[in-house]
């Protein structure tokens, strides 16, 4: 939304991240800069193992950098406490899983309230915030549902109106549709590409699938830790 | 705002495993009950004994005839008598002293138209219920000058008059007490129990006088089995004990080294001891119960502990979504304090009903007291924050992306 500003939404020079491992330390990540305008749409490729996940945690502010720095909205994320992360997290960031990672025992509708909950808000006001979220993403209906009686693309509705929620500014999805077939995936792109067209959502999606990469302008494909191509079509894929 | 919902989301977690959260309350649950129960058995005691005690009468001193041997203070039942009713005078003339009275006690059987029943039999002076703090439920007690008369009057206790009388008022009746007829000129109000745990109130005094003559047939005359006294103060009681040894062995002609022929004992300082044991056996009681609600309390933190190791991924994904640690924190430990105060209300209605039904099939006196009970809440409270914060804090210190990616 501050794309007119100049600055970009995200950015990181060299950042690094190592995993212990037993045989001294895996580095998952070998020194990644580049920068995310606001409203942009973007695809991580990459093999299996070439650090996307580990990457999206930490633009996520999942996880910590082991070097290098990360400044988000132009704010230094390394300098945030465990606290101002949350509120991040909860404010500016949605996540969309490939496992769903809903909680099985609430319903739809209290699953999308939840960070809700945590952003302060009273019950009665999430309550309608969280059906209003899942009308928009069709599942008004089942909003009394618990994800058990949901069937795949209907749990990555919620999980995506969860991430909605409480109007992120940018959502990461780390291979959303790696659980979904060919037909639910094409919903749940076209849900996302229509986000980013109408509301200016900026979108950081992983995946391997090329036809999944194609929904997005901006291709960025690592390997081994780096990245090893960022193109960008202006053509709309769609 | 989000401590209220996460008494919610705490509610959901333990409603959707009910039997696992009943298991985890049951520690607490029979904790609480054990300790609702033993104090209300332990103050029921307490209760029983205070009202004994304050039936009694206060500072007060039993002196028996009978040397003091060196087991303890021994009466020599068989014997005579040594102390007599000049005795009693002399101490009741002792500066320290209240009242004193002479007693001739004995048992009989009283015969009122076609009625009878056996009882205790005490003579004694009008002094007895000054130091026995008694007072008349109807009539009045026998006067001095009857003590001196020998005259056949009778003041009997609520059980004889009940036994005897029934309805009727016994007023100015005449009953047979060992074939003697004694008019009954009074009835003295209800004690209750005694320390020992006999009924008080099941007893007929008559003039010492008459009781040797009429009754016992005694041959010695103006002779006291034993003798109560009252002092004029707890403070004095001390110097009265003194007091009253050293008239005895002035007026029986004690030299120095000899046995005494009485025992002086202190019945007020007896009873202290018998209320302070009640009190220790009341504590203990109620330690050994709250030892049950420390390990319910483990009880909770076992399962708590559990219950974060399961729900690892769970608090991942809320953490992921805005929870803050503090969020977590607050979740899990409301859900221990959620388990605890229901496991203390379900043991709250445990004990009381416990207690209602000893006291119902025991016949135990029983007291639960608004203290005890605030008292279960309170330490079930603390016990939910102490042994529920250890979980919690962990829970709440996992990272973000090690909880996430657990399973
Ligand atoms: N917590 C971890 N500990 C050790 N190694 C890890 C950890 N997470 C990821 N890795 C390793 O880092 C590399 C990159 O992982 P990841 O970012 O998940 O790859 P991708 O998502 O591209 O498949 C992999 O080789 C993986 O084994
Ligand atoms: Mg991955």
């Amino acid at each position: 939304m501050n794309t007119e500003s100049g600055k970009p939404l995200i950015e990181v020079v060299d950042l690094e991240k190592d995993y212990p491992t037993g045989a001294g330390v895996f580095q998952a990540l070998r020194g990644v800069s580049l920068s995310i305008a606001a409203g942009e749409f973007v695809a991580i490729m990459g093999a299996s193992g070439s650090g996307k996940s580990t990457f999206m945690n930490l633009l996520g502010c999942l996880d910590r950098p082991t070097r290098g720095s990360y400044h988000l909205d132009g704010k230094d994320v390394s300098k945030m406490s465990s606290d101002q992360l949350a509120a991040l997290r909860n404010r500016e960031i949605g996540f969309v899983f490939q496992g769903f990672n809903l909680l099985p025992k609430l319903t739809a509708l209290d699953n999308v309230a939840l960070p809700l909950m945590y952003a302060g808000m009273g019950r009665e006001a999430r309550r309608q915030q969280a059906q209003a979220t899942l009308d928009r993403v069709g599942l008004g209906e089942r909003s009394h549902h618990t994800p058990l009686q949901l069937s795949g693309g209907q749990q990555q509705r919620v999980a995506i109106a969860r991430a909605l929620a409480t109007r992120p500014r940018i959502i990461f999805a780390d291979e959303p549709t790696g659980n979904l077939d060919s037909e639910t995936s094409r919903q749940v792109m076209g849900f996302f590409s229509q986000l980013n067209r109408e509301e200016a959502i900026t979108l950081v999606l992983v995946t391997h699938e090329a036809d999944i990469a194609d929904y997005a302008r901006r291709r960025i494909r690592f390997q081994d830790g780096r990245v090893v191509e960022d193109v960008t079509t202006e053509a709309d894929a769609t | 705002m989000i401590i209220a919902s996460l008494f919610e989301t705490a509610w959901h977690a333990l409603t959707t495993h009910r039997m696992r959260s009943f298991l985890t309350m049951l520690g607490m649950m029979i904790g609480v009950a054990a300790v609702i129960l033993m104090l209300a058995i332990g103050q029921g005691a307490q209760a029983m004994v205070r009202g004994a005690i304050e039936s009694m009468g206060s500072n007060l001193f039993i002196i028996m005839s009978g040397a003091t041997t060196s087991g303890g203070a021994r009466v020599a039942m068989g014997s005579a008598p040594t102390l007599t009713f000049a005795d009693a005078d002399a101490i009741r003339d002792l500066p320290d002293i209240v009242a004193a009275a002479p007693m001739l006690p004995g048992s009989a059987q009283l015969i009122y138209a076609g009625l009878n029943w056996s009882t205790s039999v005490f003579g004694s002076t009008p002094d007895y219920v000054i130091v026995r703090n008694w007072l008349m439920a109807s009539g009045g007690f026998f006067s001095e000058a009857d003590v001196r008369s020998g005259a056949r009057v009778a003041v009997i206790g609520q059980v004889v008059a009940r036994e005897l009388f029934g309805d009727e008022d016994p007023i100015g009746k005449i009953i047979r007490i060992r074939q003697a007829p004694f008019e009954v000129i009074g009835v003295l109000a209800a004690k209750g129990q005694s320390l020992d745990g006999r009924d008080q109130d099941d007893l007929v005094v008559v003039p010492i006088s008459s009781a040797q003559q009429k009754i016992f047939s005694s041959s010695l005359r103006n002779r006291a089995r034993f003798i109560m006294a009252q002092a004029v103060s707890e403070k004095s009681m001390d110097a009265a004990e003194s007091a009253i040894n050293e008239l005895l062995r002035n007026r029986h002609r004690i030299g120095v080294g000899q046995d005494d022929d009485f025992t002086v004992r202190n019945l007020t300082a007896i009873a202290e001891t018998a209320a302070s044991t009640t009190r220790v056996m009341s504590l203990l009681l109620g330690a050994i119960a709250a030892i049950s609600l420390v390990v319910g309390g483990i009880g909770i933190m076992n399962i708590m502990l559990v219950s974060v190791t399961e729900r690892t991924r769970e608090i991942g994904i809320r953490m992921a979504i805005g929870a803050r640690r503090r969020d977590v924190l607050w979740q899990f430990l409301i859900e221990a304090l959620t388990l605890s105060l229901i496991g203390c209300a379900i043991g709250l209605a445990l004990g009381i009903g416990g207690a209602w039904l000893v006291e119902r099939l025991a016949g135990l006196p029983v007291a639960v007291t608004p203290a005890s009970v605030l008292m279960a809440v309170g330490v079930s409270f603390l016990i939910g924050v102490f042994f529920g914060f250890y979980p919690a804090r962990r829970a709440a210190g996992l990272d973000p992306i090690d909880a996430l990616r657990s399973q």
